[in-house]
């Protein structure tokens, strides 16, 4: 971090090549299992690399640290996102990121901690992430830690109504040692109709004011970018030293990185065909160029 | 053991309150998560008692069981305070996905199980628990038949590393178990031995199945009855054993399906096929009514597990 909060300018370029590998590594993955999630992972890359590489307190060689952070990945079906994030910190090598969803792997369809050290909880059934979090948050409480809780969330996973059990428990204990971030991005796996109903690509957002709902549930709030590397590093320091349970608010896009999946709804899972996998390499490689 | 039904009585929920209580105080990792149901389940002992390990989650079942998985994570042992019929149904997805595929080590308590429910009808009656719950892999699941062995079941299931279902009764019962009893998961108690026909039964069943065993012996039917608390793990030896009468009889508060009715017939079918009756509720939803006018209309009388005894002997 340079002396203003913000990071170095040779830092944000060390993340933004970070950010463009996971997203070179979900692909080819995605592409190599023959199956997959691209849209989430694409548009949760950059909030997950500002995680990993500069705000969780985590070591990659000792995943089981009762002191680390915790981080629960509530939309778990962008397991591949977390799982490309992961091998490149280090936990383990990249080459194995050409397993994911084969017979006897760790890295599974959702993130399964039973298998995968660095998994601080599986999920993968919408709406779940949250509570665990609230457990783990109480638990540093209850035995003196001073670990931060993590957890991201999806704008359709927050359709759940488990999530808002959990938003209203978390602000009556006021547990500022937790964090949600919301990966904003509008779009599910099919969505809700617009007047011109199910003929377009067009849909309407997966969740409406997020930042008013939020606070009206006790929680302190912070909106930014989410693909701003700088402004995802400014929001989580800030969140870590609230008193209160804090939501960052991320707007993003779905598929991001990729022009042709972006915002469409049909990359929420499709793997890529050879030709594709070739033109999101190329955009990715003229991406790296230009830093 | 020989076991006798006996002058004391016990309801299982206070023990479930007082218990809670002991087993924090040997042991710095338990905490209480209460479904806003602990002046019900007694768990409200704690909230008075030692309120710094106990944490209201309010009506949000699904929440509560994920903040149990987070806590047991860190090393915590949360047990979890709610009606069986809320928490077997409400947060079951929750329960699967961040407790039993995980195997975390939460206790979850299923207060007024079975069909007495104190007049709130069909609701709050949960029958189907057994048979739920014994689904879920790696599920530990005890139905203790009084108050001595609700306690023993709750310390044996502090001290298993997994997670355990119990479900305890709501009213008083008679105590049959001796004070010094230990309770080991997973082992079927041979109550009385006999060669006629064998009584299984588990939970407060149990109870009204050697009432049962008493009219019968009236009637020169030596009756073996094994009581099952455990119903999984299956102690599968002793069923098979105790099979050797060659009629077996299942009593359950809980419905004919899926339950220790369905365990044991599962067990039989495929080690020593053996004819059964299968006593609980049948197929069907309950009602609010008073304790023995539901038990006389969903036939779990100590007179209908003799009735079913005699008929399989016809047959």
């Amino acid at each position: 971090m340079s002396g203003d909060g913000r990071l170095t300018q040779e830092r944000l370029r060390e993340l933004r090549r970070a950010a463009i590998a996971v997203r070179r590594h979900l692909i080819d993955a995605v592409h190599h299992a023959g199956a997959g999630h691209l849209g989430g992972p694409l548009s949760a890359a950059d909030i997950l690399v500002a995680l990993y590489f500069e705000l969780l307190r985590i070591d990659p060689q000792d995943p089981q640290d009762p002191q680390r952070d915790r981080f629960i990945l509530s939309k778990g079906h962008s397991s591949i996102g977390l799982y490309a994030t992961l091998a490149m910190r280090g936990y383990f090598a990249v080459e194995e990121l050409r397993t994911f969803d084969r017979l006897d792997s760790r890295l599974q369809g959702h993130p399964d901690m039973t298998v995968l050290p660095g998994i601080d909880m599986s999920s993968g059934s919408l709406g779940q992430g949250l509570s665990p979090g609230i457990g783990m948050a109480l638990a540093a409480r209850l035995q003196g830690h001073d670990y931060h809780t993590w957890v991201l969330l999806g704008d359709g996973d927050s359709q759940e109504g488990q999530i808002w059990e959990a938003a209203a428990v978390a602000s009556r204990y006021r547990l500022g040692n937790l964090t949600a971030i919301l990966d904003w991005n509008g779009l599910q796996q099919y969505g809700w109709a617009t007047d011109s109903g199910y003929t377009d690509l067009a849909r309407q957002p997966a969740q409406e004011n997020p930042v008013e709902r939020w606070r009206s549930f006790g929680w302190a709030t912070i909106a930014i970018d989410g693909h701003d590397l700088n402004e995802i590093v400014d929001a989580g320091h800030r969140a870590r030293a609230t008193e209160a349970p804090t939501i960052v608010v991320a707007r993003t896009t779905k598929g991001r990185g990729i022009s042709f999946m972006e915002n469409d709804f049909n990359w929420h899972a499709k793997p890529p065909s050879d030709e594709e996998l070739q033109a999101a390499l190329g955009e990715l490689a003229a991406q790296e160029e230009a830093l | 053991m020989t076991l006798v039904v006996g002058e004391q009585v016990a309801a299982q929920r206070d023990v479930f309150g007082d218990t809670l209580v002991e087993l924090i105080d040997q042991d710095e990792r338990v905490y209480v998560l209460d479904g806003d149901l602990a002046n019900s389940t007694k768990a409200d002992k704690v909230a008075q008692e030692r309120p710094e390990r106990f944490l209201q989650m309010g009506i949000a079942e699904q929440n509560m069981m994920g903040v149990a998985a987070g806590m047991a994570t860190c090393g915590l042992i949360p047990w979890i305070s709610s009606f069986a019929c809320f928490v077997v149904n409400r947060d079951l997805d929750q329960l699967r996905v961040v407790v039993a595929q995980p195997g975390l080590n939460v206790k979850i308590g299923g207060a007024y199980a079975g069909l007495l429910t104190g007049l709130t009808g069909k609701t709050h009656q949960e029958m189907a628990d057994i048979a739920v719950m014994r689904s879920m892999p790696g599920m530990t699941v005890i139905a203790p038949a009084d108050g001595v062995e609700a306690r023993a079941a709750m310390l044996a299931a502090n001290d298993h590393d997994g997670p355990v279902y119990i479900r305890f009764t709501r009213d008083s019962h008679p105590t049959i178990f001796p004070a010094d009893y230990r309770f080991e998961i997973g082992k079927g108690v041979v109550a009385r031995d006999g060669g006629d026909v064998t009584i299984i039964s588990t939970g407060v069943q149990t109870v009204r199945a050697l009432e049962a065993v008493g009219q019968l012996a009236a009637e020169g039917i030596s009756v073996r009855l094994l009581h099952l608390p455990t119903i999984k793990p299956l102690d599968v030896e002793a069923v098979v054993a105790a099979a050797a009468t060659g009629a077996v009889v299942t009593a359950e508060d809980h419905t004919v399906i899926g339950g220790l009715g369905g365990a044991v017939a599962e067990a039989l079918g495929e080690h020593r096929p053996t004819p059964m009756r299968r006593i609980g509720v049948a197929d069907c939803f309950g009602e609010s009514a008073p304790n023995d006018d539901l038990l006389e209309k969903y036939g779990l009388t100590a007179s209908c597990v003799a009735a079913a005894v005699r008929a399989l002997l016809q047959d």
